[in-house]
């Protein structure tokens, strides 16, 4: 097969600039009013390189999921730029952007929720092939065979119904639905936490493989730290909505540096009893903070344990603490 | 004397599909004011085990086809229903997984943690909303006074699973047991959690079952750890022993497949296929067709747990011939 011309572009296959999503919130029932905003995604810039996997991980209500339907645009942004191969999604038109999703696309949480259950494999995987003229009737096929090899499911399977698999095997065709369209970048919203530690291995080795193999991107939400330090190239971490820490996986989870970053690090039970028992935990107090009302400053001062009254003052930029590794805290030179 | 005995209990669920034998055969034992850890993956009958102790299995389609649950010298399956009502919610008592669909969205919090005072010990209810403030406050609420009258969903997931803790604690049980309470919540939030538990077991002195597919976890909090594979136990030992010299291949599968445990990058250690469907009869070891270590023998029939070191069980009979070595 004849290889495309490289466009003319750099090496990041995506790029987010100061990218925001806010979702308006609405007071009264005959008259209502906006009474103000869930900061869901609040200046998040990053890049995804060709074929390398991106952690992206924080607790419940960070806002990573809605970071994730940003960038499939699958929700508004309220500002910046989503930049896919150098093309501003924001700005495309229709026509652009469904051709910009064969190169990006998604794998979600629950197996169960994300196949229609009255469609076969078949039909799952043929779907997007037409939908994008990939394929003529007659290839189709021969093509759905091939992605059902590529991730570990026997072509016999082929005219089976969602309900007839188990959860591992039904994340074998979510990802085999995604790769349908030989994307760039796949974005996988805790793709292994809805299965057992011994499927969730397999996935995570099925996913590492096809970005091997294929040159592909992932950007990997997951809020398990030890999955994603296991997958992962490089690791953002996420706190109400602002990116707090972003570095090579090793170096931002064994040797984190924003006091978020370290909690979250600590609070993770280790399977050694020896281990577990020995180590000193950083429990940290209460709950995060609502988005609709951040606190001001630096969003984790009101759990941190290092806060001053400083850290009200202003949100921390993103500042470098080593080679290619960067923390938003104002104190990150005083901390041990 | 345990504070716990389940002896060879079997329940089983009669379904249009079949039989599915959730538990087939479990016996265990809880002393008092230790914490035993129960490890399996999703269907491995940890659940059921512990609705089966609470009578809490819906019969029909359930029927428990065997075994006692002696607590504290008393069958709970075979005594009065008024008798097992006078231990179950007072005496032992337990937590869900899933804060979010065990609280009666209706009810106030308030109703919610003074209910156990005002049916098992017949408290008024001012003196029942006394105990169930300090309660709140001990399981860490603040401003209890005032959020004791919110309703479930003014609370976050913390905070609803604190709320579970406080009412499974406020008739002082002797055995809590826990089913997966952290499964739903945030690292930062378990690690709060588990840290409120460990507080409570020693300010109490309760006996905990604590129900968990999280191997990290038992290591931090359990005393002793059973392992349990399609409704049978197939390993019980010491936390230490089981993870530093674990004897059946399910166990070791497990640990092995863990991403902590492994070298970043490298390829993650899998156990091949799914777990066996419990409607089926299985002639030998359920694990056998997953085990890299299986031969004929272990077809052949179910292998039983037997002590192969002192408090240290398991159920793989090629291990106890001394068949297999795990660098081979």
């Amino acid at each position: 097969m004849p290889e495309e011309p490289p466009p003319a572009m750099t090496e990041n296959i995506l790029e987010l600039r100061d990218v925001r999503t806010h979702f308006p919130v609405h007071r009264g029932f005959l008259v209502r009013r906006r009474t103000g905003a869930v900061r869901a995604v609040d200046g998040v810039t990053l890049s995804v390189r060709r074929g390398e996997v991106l952690g992206l991980v924080g607790e419940s209500g960070c806002g990573k999921s809605t970071l994730a339907r940003t960038i499939l645009n699958l929700v508004p942004t309220t500002g910046g730029a989503v930049i896919l191969n150098g093309r501003n999604l924001g700005l495309a038109s229709r026509r652009e952007m469904l051709a910009c999703r064969r190169d990006l696309q998604m794998v979600f949480q629950d197996p169960y929720a994300s196949l229609n259950p009255r469609m076969t494999v078949r039909a799952m995987l043929a779907e997007p092939l037409f939908a994008h003229r990939i394929c003529s009737r007659g290839d189709v096929q021969g093509r759905v065979d091939e992605l059902m090899g590529i991730v570990g499911l026997a072509p016999r399977f082929a005219r089976r119904y969602p309900h007839e698999f188990s959860g591992g095997q039904r994340q074998r065709i979510a990802i085999a639905r995604a790769l349908a369209l030989r994307p760039k970048i796949i974005v996988a919203d805790e793709p292994v936490s809805a299965l057992d530690v011994s499927i969730q291995a397999q996935i995570l080795n099925l996913l590492s493989k096809l970005c091997r193999e294929m040159d592909l991107a992932l950007v990997f939400i997951a809020h398990d730290l030890s999955v994603v330090r296991h997958i992962s190239d490089r690791v953002a971490v996420m706190y109400l909505g602002k990116i707090v820490e972003l570095g090579p996986a090793e170096d931002v989870i064994d040797r984190p540096r924003h006091p978020y970053t370290r909690a979250l690090v600590s609070a993770i039970p280790v399977p050694d009893p020896g281990v577990e028992r020995a180590r000193q935990r950083i429990v940290l107090p209460g709950d995060p903070p609502s988005p609709i009302n951040p606190p001001p400053g630096c969003a984790f001062h009101p759990r941190c344990p290092h806060a001053l009254d400083r850290c009200r003052e202003a949100v921390p930029p993103l500042a470098p603490c080593g080679p290619s590794h960067e923390a938003a805290c104002i104190r990150l030179g005083e901390l041990p | 004397m345990p504070l716990l005995t389940v002896t060879d209990l079997r329940t089983h669920f009669h379904t249009t599909n079949g039989v599915f034998r959730a538990v087939d055969g479990v016996s265990f034992h809880v002393e008092r004011g230790e914490t035993l850890g129960m490890v399996g993956e999703s269907g491995s009958g940890k659940s059921v085990t512990c609705y089966t102790i609470m009578g809490l299995v819906p019969q029909p389609p359930g029927r428990i086809e065997g075994g006692s649950v002696v607590f504290d010298g008393m069958d709970l399956l075979r005594c009065s229903p008024k008798a097992a009502r006078s231990v179950r919610g007072k005496r032992v008592s337990m937590i869900f997984q899933d804060p979010m669909t065990s609280l009666n969205p209706y009810l106030r919090i308030s109703e919610q943690v003074m209910e156990p005072l005002v049916i098992h010990e017949d408290a008024s209810r001012k003196e029942a909303l006394g105990r169930a403030l300090e309660m709140m406050e001990a399981v860490g609420i603040n401003d209890a006074a005032r959020r004791i009258h919110f309703y479930p969903h003014e609370f976050s997931g913390g905070m609803r699973q604190r709320v579970m803790i406080a009412m499974a604690l406020i008739t002082r049980p002797e055995l809590l047991i826990a089913d997966e309470p952290t499964t739903a919540l945030d690292v930062t939030v378990q690690a709060q959690i588990l840290e409120l538990i460990r507080r409570l077991q020693r300010e109490l002195g309760m006996a905990v079952i604590y129900v968990t597919h999280d191997l990290g976890v038992v290591a931090g909090l359990c005393d002793r750890v059973q392992v349990m594979y399609a409704g049978r136990i197939v390993e019980k030992a010491d936390a230490q022993t089981l993870f530093r010299s674990p004897l059946h291949p399910y166990t070791r599968a497990l640990q092995r497949s863990i991403p902590a445990l492994q070298p970043r990058g490298r390829e993650l250690f899998t156990i091949p296929g799914i777990p066996p469907d419990v409607s089926k009869p299985l002639p030998g070891c359920a694990f056998a067709p997953r085990c890299g270590f299986a031969d004929d023998a272990c077809n052949g029939a179910v292998p039983e747990l037997a002590e192969a070191a002192p408090g240290h069980s398991h159920a793989c009979i090629r291990m106890r011939a001394g068949e297999i070595d795990w660098d081979a």
